[in-house]
């Protein structure tokens, strides 16, 4: 063991020891009131986010299996504080909940799991990273016991993950085959534009895209989103999304840069099906968290545009537009998990002028769906502007210009929320919602964040700086 | 005739669609999760077969194909408690019966 394991271990060491403290809580919880059991876990947690501040080395552990560097310090850093904002966010709903400690052992777990998979150089840590991050999702998906969506959601969300991680599987075997190796840096050397290299890769990739829900394989995610918990459903939307596009980034770039031709063709096909199909079926939806699901794929469409064009800008502008994705969408789900646990109030036409009585919250909702949108004052506009330059270099104007003209009907179903919030409409009137305090601040941080970010670039060139 | 490689690489794609055929025809939910242990378990052959006939100096193959018998048995303990509620909720553990979610 090298004597600085505890350094470069411990971003994971923290979670795994929170998630050992939480359970010899749970064997005593009897002598502990809910909120003193809320407010230390998210004091925990917010430890936890601090730590990955100091004391930030490089180095490699376990065989070379396991990485760590000051950009994944930072990817993880994104992980740490979305987990921490959905925490903050979900008190309202815990607060009536029996199985407290339950939810974030499950939450804990799968974060555990995308730090792993992060920082693997190997196949066989990514492929255990990958299942622990998305088995206690699976669980946690299903925590509204009594309700048939919870569950049925629950189902499609495990037996297809199993299905893609046998995908992922049958093409890591193939790789196995092809190199005789597990180790990313060495398969780069091996691996050849031959048929067989090709379709093992294409196997293993599949199963990747399965992940972040691009457009073929996109069947289970609005289902999913639907019948999950809205804490479980931001969860999956955020920090489980970026994680999965981390690994992307991760693997193309150590593993497969001999096939670059191969993944920069796919990518293109697939991320601009994904664009168009995620914004065309997020026309018609009239549940939020469904609308949310669709416009979900729609901007990952957007960020595997720019994986494709594997330049080191181009990971700069989307580890910055995912820090952004992550601020404005948990922007959004914060108000929409606080109105889901008051008044189990989901579709859109229930938030008819939602302005009258909850001046507050109309506002975070309208700036989280502007900075989605990507209208300039926010930092969504910044974003997505990178985003495109980045991808700008690698491909056709005409791929650019049908991503742009995406970009506008992207505005109609985002804005058609803020008209409906903002109309007078007297009849149906949502009555005045009292805000948590941990609520409010994780509002306050996220649209601080969204709002500055846009406006002090320090962030975009401190990423550049890390790589 | 002594077993090659060829022979055992037709037998675990074989074993392969067979599972990926019943995981997209069946509609009970024990019969879906058989069917992807079936496929996860020719992958299991898969990788045992190229590290004996291919890099027997190696383990990787071995230790991989042990994870995998390890995260299916988790996998498929969450599935079965997953079924286990969805037949408390819906009296049923066919996928058909199972569509509060539009499409």
């Amino acid at each position: 063991m090298p004597e600085n394991f505890f350094i470069l271990f411990k971003q994971e060491l923290w979670v795994i020891a929170i998630i050992f403290l939480l359970l010899l809580i749970k064997l005593k919880s009897k002598q502990l009131t809910v909120n003193t059991l809320l407010n230390g876990i998210n004091i925990l947690l917010l430890l936890n986010f601090i730590n990955g501040f100091f004391f930030n080395e490089e180095g490699r552990l376990f065989g070379k299996m396991f990485v760590t560097n000051h950009l994944y310090v930072f990817e993880k850093n994104i992980l740490n504080l979305s987990v921490l904002l959905i925490s903050l966010q979900s008190t309202k709903w815990l607060e009536n909940h029996k199985h407290i400690i339950e939810f974030y052992v499950l939450l804990l777990s799968s974060l555990l799991g995308m730090f792993l998979m992060i920082s693997s150089a190997n196949i066989l840590m990514l492929y255990v990273g990958l299942e622990l991050s998305t088995i206690p999702l699976a669980a946690a998906a299903n925590f509204d016991l009594k309700r048939k969506t919870s569950g049925e959601g629950a189902m499609k969300l495990i037996i297809s993950s199993a299905f893609s991680s046998a995908i992922l599987l049958l093409g890591i075997s193939f790789l196995y085959g092809c190199t005789g190796t597990l180790d990313f840096s060495v398969i780069n050397n091996l691996l050849q534009q031959q048929p067989l290299h090709i379709a093992a890769f294409l196997l293993f990739f599949v199963g990747l895209l399965f992940k972040v829900s691009a457009v073929p394989f996109h069947l289970w995610t609005a289902d999913v989103y639907e019948g999950s918990p809205v804490a479980i459903t931001s969860f999956l939307s955020v920090a489980s999304k970026s994680a999965a596009i981390f690994v992307i980034l991760n693997v193309l770039n150590k593993m497969a840069q001999p096939l670059f031709i191969t993944w920069h063709t796919v990518l293109i096909w697939v991320a601009l099906i994904t664009i168009i199909i995620g914004n065309l079926f997020a026309i018609r939806q009239q549940n939020l968290k469904r609308l949310l699901a669709f416009s979900s794929i729609a901007q990952v469409g957007f960020i595997l545009l720019a994986v494709s064009t594997n330049s080191s800008a181009g990971n700069a502008s989307i580890i910055y537009f995912i820090l952004i994705y992550v601020l404005s969408n948990l922007a959004v789900f914060g108000v929409i998990t606080l109105v889901s646990a008051v008044l189990q109030k989901e579709t859109i036409t229930d938030y008819q002028s939602f302005y009258t009585n909850n001046k507050f919250l109309s506002w975070c909702l309208c700036i989280g769906f502007f900075s989605l949108a990507g209208v300039p004052p926010t930092a969504g506009f910044f974003g997505k502007l990178f985003l495109l330059m980045s991808a700008a270099q690698g491909i056709t104007y005409t791929i650019l210009a049908i991503a742009a003209l995406n970009m506008v009907i992207s505005m109609y179903y985002y804005l058609r929320v803020v008209k409906t919030i903002f109309a007078k409409n007297e009849n149906s009137c949502i009555e005045k919602i009292s805000i948590p305090a941990s609520n409010k601040i994780a509002l306050i941080i996220c649209v601080m964040g969204v709002l500055l970010t846009g406006i002090l670039s320090g962030a975009y060139n401190y990423i550049i700086s890390l790589q | 005739m002594t077993v090659g490689l060829t022979h055992i690489i037709v037998v675990s794609t074989v074993l392969f669609f067979i599972g990926m055929y019943g995981l997209f025809t069946r509609r009970n939910m024990i019969t879906m999760l058989m069917s992807i242990e079936l496929m996860l378990n020719s992958v299991n052959i898969n990788f045992v077969a190229f590290n004996k006939y291919l890099y027997p100096d190696k383990m990787d193959g071995i230790f991989f194909s042990i994870f995998i018998i390890a995260i299916a048995a988790a996998e498929a303990a969450v599935a079965i408690a997953i079924i286990i509620n969805l037949y408390r909720t819906h009296k049923s553990i066919d996928v058909d019966d199972v569509t509060d979610l539009k499409q």
